[in-house]
């Protein structure tokens, strides 16, 4: 295996997406609507589609407010219908995703001749590529670093939701547990929710150009829920979610550059490896984990 | 139907000895409200022409209500009766069809430090990572106001009320390593914290050991003694003489409501129960034995 400059941007754009990612997820995880990150990553290609038709142009601050206004519809439309319309939150999830994924993808077949996004390109991303899209070069140390433009995005983006998860941190937590009692405090439980939907929306937008959708869904849910194996606290499972997400950038793109060779093919799709090693990742720990794991309970049903 | 015949005219009767004569018409109940727009702050909990409705039907239905100052109040009516959605309805948490809500004579938003609240057990995530302290520290949320950290003195506070209820040993411990009981005494801890004026509370009797009851009894009389007012949704008519000194008889409408001497008779359990024969049975030897 050989290791380029390159190769170290790919793990470092691959740990920011997954961060941000992981971030949010916990909450999506503690709040049992972790297929919300699925829903919402789909339902906002109309509003990337709008803001393309109504800016025609690429400008990532018109896409992240189509991204987060379309990632609050999703979740204004799935309390309403599963509140009126008699079907429980997974089934209005899916009515209300599927659709907007729909009329994003009639959207951009109209404006097909212009806008380059290709399907693949959505479901997988391009992280091989992104750090050959450099847009700062600055000198530190008399060493001069490429930054990519994904690096500095998903950068801003992971600092955006630790600034919101430090500032809201107490809000986020009596409202994940008992959100009717945060209310009566004047709490806005809806409120919480709502901004948390709309960091996702922006955050999903932000990741899946990088690392595509497949990958982002994978990073909201599985490292948080590994996190949640090892520890009863929350700050401790945020902290350790984080963690998570970093090994699965890093040992993802060193399997997909090794893996592959042992049975003698070239090396893989990075993204698609950091998937599979966080889903390895949540499988050793729910064996090993000393409280929650497989393990353990078998010892103490077994001697004890 | 006839204003007469409507659940309002025993209620008001019961609280107000101004209205009792003066029930035959709305207008005049109306004149009478008026001067007693004063008095309505000091009182704890006022409910006028509530109906709060799911789907279309109504759930509880035209509830008129007035609680006093430093009360145990128990409400009681038979499961589906609307019990739950009454005290949810007066903390803003169920959207009402009509009729309004005042806490000290003013709106719940307004009053809400006042206000505290203990939810039915069952209606949280035990499995959720925090820890018995932190879950009562939640009491001190709301006065803390947004994106305040939590302070020292909201913990020594939480732990005060940890050791009330008896639970200080277990406050670095992960919720779902209590019991039962356990559980609803960290609830009650968190209210307590809450250091409201009126308390509600969601069948917090409901499967805990004796222990706990005991405790929670004891802690009822203390915030009596307190001069706070406590509403239970109660479940366990053998002991509703025993532990409230109010109480509201309901299903779907106040069947009926007052000092819990006078209310709570077998005439009365017979229009809130209907003809669940055997359970009326059982409450009215518990009633003579008391």
């Amino acid at each position: 295996m050989s290791w380029y400059t390159i190769d170290t941007w790919i793990v470092v754009i691959g740990a920011l997406a997954a961060t941000s990612c992981a971030l949010l997820g916990n909450f999506l995880v503690l709040r049992k609507m972790s297929m919300m990150g699925d829903a919402i990553s789909h339902a906002v290609l109309p509003g990337l589609a709008l803001a393309f038709l109504v800016t025609s142009a690429r400008t990532s601050l018109a896409m992240f407010i189509g991204a987060a206004l379309v990632g609050v519809i999703t979740a204004v439309f799935t309390q309403w219908i599963s509140r009126f319309g008699k079907v429980d939150e997974g089934a209005s999830m899916g009515i209300v995703f599927t659709s907007l994924f729909a009329i994003g993808l009639l959207l951009i077949v109209q404006a097909a001749d212009h806008v380059d996004l290709d399907p693949s390109c959505v479901l997988y991303g391009a992280i091989e590529l992104t750090p050959l899209d450099v847009i700062w070069r600055p000198t530190l140390f008399g060493l001069e670093f490429h930054v990519p433009r994904a690096a500095l995005v998903l950068g801003a983006i992971v600092v955006l939701n630790l600034g919101f998860l430090i500032s809201f941190f107490k809000e986020l937590r009596i409202s994940s547990f008992d959100p009717e009692l945060a209310t009566t405090m004047g709490i806005n439980s809806n409120l919480v929710h709502y901004l948390l939907m709309s960091l996702v929306a922006v955050t999903t937008v932000a990741a899946f150009e990088a690392v595509g959708s497949i990958i982002v869904i994978a990073m909201l849910i599985v490292p948080p829920a590994t996190a949640l194996l090892l520890t009863d606290r929350l700050w401790i499972m945020v902290v350790l979610s984080v963690v998570f997400a970093c090994a699965s950038a890093l040992f993802g793109h060193i399997s997909a550059l090794v893996v592959p060779s042992w049975f003698g093919f070239d090396d893989t799709s990075t993204s698609g490896m950091m998937a599979v090693v966080s889903g390895l990742l949540f499988a050793l720990i729910m064996f090993v984990a000393p409280r929650h794991g497989l393990l353990s309970k078998w010892f103490y049903n077994k001697f004890l | 139907m006839l204003w007469a015949e409507s659940p309002r005219a025993f209620v008001r009767k019961d609280f107000f000895g101004i209205f009792s004569l003066e029930m035959n018409t709305r207008n005049k109940v109306i004149i009478k409200e008026k001067d007693l727009e004063l008095d309505l702050s000091l009182q704890p909990l006022t409910i006028r022409d509530l109906t709060v409705s799911y789907n279309r039907k109504p759930v509880i239905w035209d509830i008129d209500l007035s609680i006093p100052k430093g009360y145990l109040v128990g409400i009681v009516g038979p499961n589906g009766a609307g019990k739950s959605t009454l005290i949810k309805a007066c903390l803003d948490l169920v959207p009402r069809t009509s009729g309004e809500v005042m806490i000290y004579g003013k709106t719940y938003h307004k009053e809400r430090r006042r206000v505290g609240y203990v939810p039915q057990r069952e209606s949280v995530d035990w499995d959720f990572p925090v820890s018995v302290l932190d879950v009562v520290a939640m009491g001190t949320y709301g006065r803390l106001g947004w994106m305040r950290r939590v302070s020292k003195r909201s913990k020594a506070l939480s732990m005060e009320a940890l050791d009330r209820v008896g639970l200080v040993d277990y406050a670095n411990r992960q919720i779902s390593q209590l019991s039962g009981g356990q559980q609803q005494r960290t609830f009650l801890a968190r209210a307590l914290v809450q250091d409201a004026d009126i308390y509600f509370m969601d069948e917090p009797f409901s499967s805990v050991d004796a222990a706990t009851e005991r405790a929670i009894v004891q802690l009822l009389k203390d915030l009596k003694k307190l001069g706070k007012t406590v509403i239970v949704v109660h479940h366990d008519l053998s002991t509703v003489s025993q532990y409230f000194d109010w109480t509201v008889l309901l299903n779907m409408r106040v069947v009926s409501a007052g000092p819990t001497e006078e209310v709570f008779n077998q005439d009365n359990l017979r229009r809130t129960y209907g003809g669940k024969l055997t359970l009326l049975t059982q409450a009215a030897n518990e009633i003579a034995r008391n």
